[in-house]
């Protein structure tokens, strides 16, 4: 129906432009899961990922990117014994599966609806014909644009907390963060992509599973579009929660798993006849083998790098209780009784500390997590040369005002920043009733724990 | 843009006049044997060069259309069908042409017993060619009401057949003429017979290509 190279290149134009404009919100939920906090090991996790997806995309596998950097991450978390969230991780591998059901659900919808509409409308077959064309060219458009949003998480996410850029203003008209750039160059690999290895896996989808018609082709590419968009959309967050209702968690989705979904859909929707098991089964089973395989190559290549090129892979994250942070763990309403032998006690790693604190005592996750984030050991120094360095914009006078008192001193822990801030001005304290101002603060905060920090 | 979607309104036109010509070629059969019949010669031959005026402008209209179809690369999942289409119905084209033909090179004589019974034949196979021009203009704009015209296609194919063996039967059996006549007479009857005959395998063909594009 459409040339390749058209396809190509609108989908390369807007996976840039989807990338770059909205490619932030899943970002976040992956940088949950795990921060890669140097340079040397997120390239690692990057490659492995990419490794992963490479060798699945020779075996023509629509394979997920997301799957393999989650999968990558893992590996990560595992070699620099971080602790995998278990709460992101839950919410990440929910949305996989939700992903195609989802996709399936709204395809069988839109393609209801879509034939009722061509069926009552009595449409010239040279009309439809034309038309379908152009809803495909369409939908390719907006489809690229939320793959770009979504899934960009998936190619430079790892590499946002240690990205060697700084803001940029192009002629005064918009700012790019460095984020932005960042998304930018990994959106152009996406286009390369694009060009060179894509066609394969276009035709496993295309023809693959079931002979699509043309009018089947446009609903499957539309549900796939609008699955992404929801589970990348900021816009549609806040628009949710202004009206109290539930959000759909910004998470990168798979768009192969998407679009499987939608085909699939359909083929049942049509007594699922048409549907070739032996190719679906191959592609889900890619779905598990990729994040292990992931996995396995990022563990693998992070201790090479580590210990033959003598690369820094990861920035040791330590623990301690100190006193202040027993304090804070108690008023947080935690009892900290049994706790009382750890104090001042070192943890190199997160799951030593983990370790300890499950021998003392039985935890809620809820209840670990503010002990963990509590004892986190952070060295942050407040310097004048720092504070002058932040954006002008991002941090009103306002909120400077209440930073520059606190020039000199130094902290143990990210959130006695927080609290000595908080003391300081309202600006700075968390709101209940306005998740958008704590989003905002949140994205502050991380960004001073990070400017701020220093190595003994 | 603009010109994109002239050209595509000239298609959908295009396959109109099309079957405008195979409608219409039905029809010129129709009234060049009844005036053949009559004996009204004169009348006869303008409707000859009627018929071989609308075959010509048919097969235009056909090539223009399988060219536009291949190289502007339109509906290419059914597209093959689409000209299968399109050459069955030219076929039928022809055979009215040659049929109408045929009985200018060889003038049989009928005898007047046989005039009703020739043309109520005539009539069913133009009305079974009818139905499936209809058949086919449904195809293209409202693929449900395909069904609605097919039926008629095998009514009128069934009524010719009974007809044609009805016609044949009495030619045998008069005993004036001689064997050679009944031969050709009989000839005549079985052409027009299979033109029903043809119409019925198109739709045949069509109800296949409907099915692959319903929805």
């Amino acid at each position: 129906m459409i040339r390749f190279r058209t396809a190509a290149i609108c989908c390369s134009i807007f996976v840039v432009l989807g990338a770059v404009i909205s490619g932030a919100g899943a970002s976040h939920t992956l940088g949950k899961l795990g921060a890669v906090n140097a340079i040397a090991g997120a390239f690692i996790v990057a490659f492995a990922a990419a490794m992963s997806v490479y060798l699945m995309t020779l075996a023509r596998f629509p394979v997920s990117t997301s799957q393999a950097i989650v999968g990558a991450i893992i590996g990560w978390n595992l070699f620099s014994g971080a602790l995998t969230d278990g709460s992101a991780l839950i919410k990440i591998v929910t949305t996989w599966v939700l992903c195609p059901v989802l996709a399936a659900a709204i395809a069988v919808i839109l393609y209801k609806l879509v034939v009722f509409i061509i069926t009552r409308s009595k449409i010239h077959m040279f009309k439809q014909d034309r038309m379908t064309r152009y809803g495909l060219l369409l939908a390719g458009i907006f489809g690229s644009y939320a793959l770009g949003a979504n899934n960009i998480a998936n190619v430079m996410g790892v590499f946002v907390p240690v990205s060697p850029f700084s803001d940029i203003s192009v002629f005064g008209w918009f700012n790019l963060t460095s984020a932005q750039q960042l998304f930018f160059i990994g959106s152009l690999a996406i286009a390369v992509g694009v060009f060179t290895y894509s066609r394969r896996v276009m035709m496993t989808v295309g023809v693959g599973i079931m002979e699509l018609s043309p009018v089947a082709a446009f609903v499957a590419v539309w549900s796939h579009s609008i699955v992404l968009f929801l589970f990348s959309s900021q816009g549609l967050e806040s628009f949710l929660m202004r009206q109290g209702l539930p959000t759909i968690p910004l998470v990168p989705v798979s768009s192969s798993q998407a679009i499987v979904g939608a085909v699939i859909g359909m083929g049942l929707l049509k007594g699922g006849r048409g549907i070739r098991w032996r190719t679906v089964g191959g592609i889900t089973s890619g779905w598990v083998t990729t994040p292990i395989l992931a996995a396995i190559m990022s563990f693998i290549s992070l201790f090479f790098l580590q210990n033959v090129f003598q690369q820094k892979t990861y920035r040791p994250v330590r623990f301690a209780l100190t006193l202040e942070a027993m304090d804070h763990i108690r008023e947080a309403g935690v009892p900290t009784e049994k706790l009382a032998d750890l104090l001042d006690e070192n943890f190199p790693t997160a799951v030593q500390f983990k370790k300890a604190l499950s021998q003392r005592i039985a935890l809620t996750p809820m209840a670990r997590n503010i002990i963990m984030a509590a004892s986190e050991i952070d060295e942050i120094r407040v310097t004048q040369s720092t504070i002058a360095g932040l954006n002008m914009d991002w941090f009103t006078p306002e909120l400077r005002k209440a930073l520059e008192p606190l020039e000199g001193s130094e902290f143990l822990h990210k959130w006695q920043l927080q609290e000595a801030l908080a003391e300081r001005s309202p600006l700075w304290r968390f709101d209940q009733n306005n998740r958008d101002k704590n989003k905002d603060l949140q994205n502050k905060l991380a960004h001073l724990y990070e400017t701020f920090r220093y190595e003994k | 843009m603009g010109s994109i979607f002239k050209r595509k309104i000239g298609i959908e036109k295009q396959i109109d006049d099309f079957l405008d010509k195979v409608s219409e070629s039905g029809l010129l059969f129709k009234s060049g044997v009844s005036a053949y019949l009559k004996g009204n010669i004169e009348s006869f031959e303008k409707t000859i060069e009627s018929i071989v005026e609308t075959e010509h402008r048919g097969d235009a209209l056909r090539r223009s259309l399988e060219e536009q179809l291949y190289i502007q690369t339109l509906i290419p999942e059914s597209r093959g069908d689409v000209l299968s289409l399109l050459e069955s119905m030219d076929s039928l084209l022809d055979r009215f042409k040659g049929a109408l033909w045929r009985f200018d090179i060889e003038r049989p004589e009928i005898g007047d017993e046989f005039h009703e019974d020739f043309r109520e034949l005539i009539n069913c196979v133009v009305e079974s060619v009818e139905a499936i021009v209809r058949s086919s203009r449904a195809f293209f704009k409202d693929i449900s009401a395909v069904a609605d015209h097919m039926h008629k296609v095998s009514y009128w194919e069934t009524e010719s057949d009974k007809i044609s063996t009805r016609l044949q039967r009495s030619i045998f059996r008069k005993e004036e003429l001689r064997l050679s006549h009944r031969l050709q007479l009989r000839d005549f009857v079985r052409h027009v017979d299979k033109i029903a005959d043809r119409a019925e395998d198109v739709a045949d063909k069509l109800s296949i290509f409907a099915i692959k594009r319903s929805l």
